[in-house]
């Protein structure tokens, strides 16, 4: 079993949903995990200096948050969905709505389509006003476990 | 005065600085500049174990190329202004071919094929060397003239646009 699954395992006992991103070393360095203080499941990436794409606006790099949508997408299919295997991402498509500010971005995710193999996942993030996303993604996983999975994922 | 940027050591130094040095999400993964040319960029990126989504396999996370990608595009786009100004992502399609091999850089290749008044449309591969194995490939749409100003560094000379470059 997975180290990720592993700890799935454990945070389902325990309840702290956060611990899932500590298994994920990408995660850890751009300061992304998931919380869920409201009872939803929501993934966070908090604010460094790091992220920043734009120095004269100043903005968040887009590609951060096509990464944090499609972690806010992994977390969403591990903690909500019955998964037996880590969630392989097919493709994404996200489109930039406006410029994130130098702060914390959120995001949820839904599943639109729960399928065998594959999964169909929207995402959306904001700042301070969830009705003013900063971006949306469409996202295709296989869930398969790893022996069913087509070589090349 | 003959265009700096006709001349390959300038020209990526240029693009290293406006690319990458003066932007910190691409400096804090350690983006070099390898080629700049009308229309195409490339951009290198080490492996290293920050970068890793699945530390069991060392595999990279999508999203350090997700950020590749979407850089290298914009810089595709930037290749073919004729004065500097500023640009955003509009979209970023992204499909993941194959998992990235540990422990080797990641190379992406960007082109620009068409580019409007306020659009530009780019599409863009990631390999390892082979840029007919990919380990990813990118669709990327551009909205110009945006809000705000460019970040490039003043100091190299606006003259600079309207690239006169040579193969």
């Amino acid at each position: 079993m997975s180290t990720l699954l592993q700890r799935l395992a454990e945070v389902r006992k325990s309840g702290e949903v956060a611990r899932l991103a500590e298994a994920i070393p990408y995660a850890r360095w751009m300061r992304i995990a998931p919380e869920n203080g409201t009872g939803e499941l929501l993934t966070r990436m908090r604010y460094h200096d790091d992220l920043v794409g734009n120095t004269f606006l100043p903005a968040i790099h887009g590609g951060t948050l096509g990464a944090m949508l499609e972690m806010a997408a992994i977390f969403h299919l591990l903690w909500e969905t019955e998964t037996e295997a880590v969630p392989k991402i097919v493709n994404i498509t996200v489109d930039y709505l406006r410029s994130a500010r130098p702060v914390d971005v959120i995001a949820s995710a839904k599943v639109t389509k729960q399928g065998r193999r594959m999964v169909n996942v929207f995402a959306e993030a904001w700042q301070d006003d969830r009705s003013k996303p900063v971006a949306t993604a469409n996202a295709h996983f296989l869930v398969t476990s790893s022996d069913e999975a087509p070589p090349s994922l | 005065m003959a265009n700096p940027l006709a001349d390959r050591e300038q020209r990526l130094a240029f693009f290293q600085m406006w690319f990458s040095d003066t932007i910190p999400h691409s400096k804090a993964l350690g983006i070099r500049i390898i080629d700049a040319r009308r229309g195409f960029a490339s951009m290198r990126l080490e492996w290293r174990e920050e970068l890793v989504g699945n530390p069991e396999t060392g595999v990279l996370a999508g999203g350090p190329l997700t950020a590749l990608l979407d850089g290298c595009c914009g810089m595709s786009v930037a290749t073919l202004l004729k004065e500097p100004k500023p640009f955003a992502t509009l979209d970023l399609r992204i499909d993941y071919v194959k998992p990235a091999t540990p422990g080797q850089a990641v190379i992406a290749e960007a082109e620009c094929y068409r580019i409007t008044h306020s659009v530009a449309f780019t599409r863009a591969f990631a390999h390892h060397g082979d840029a007919k194995d990919p380990i990813a490939a990118a669709a990327g749409t551009f909205m110009l003239g945006t809000k705000g100003e460019v970040t490039r560094p003043q100091s190299i000379g606006g003259e600079a646009m309207g690239l006169e470059i040579k193969p």
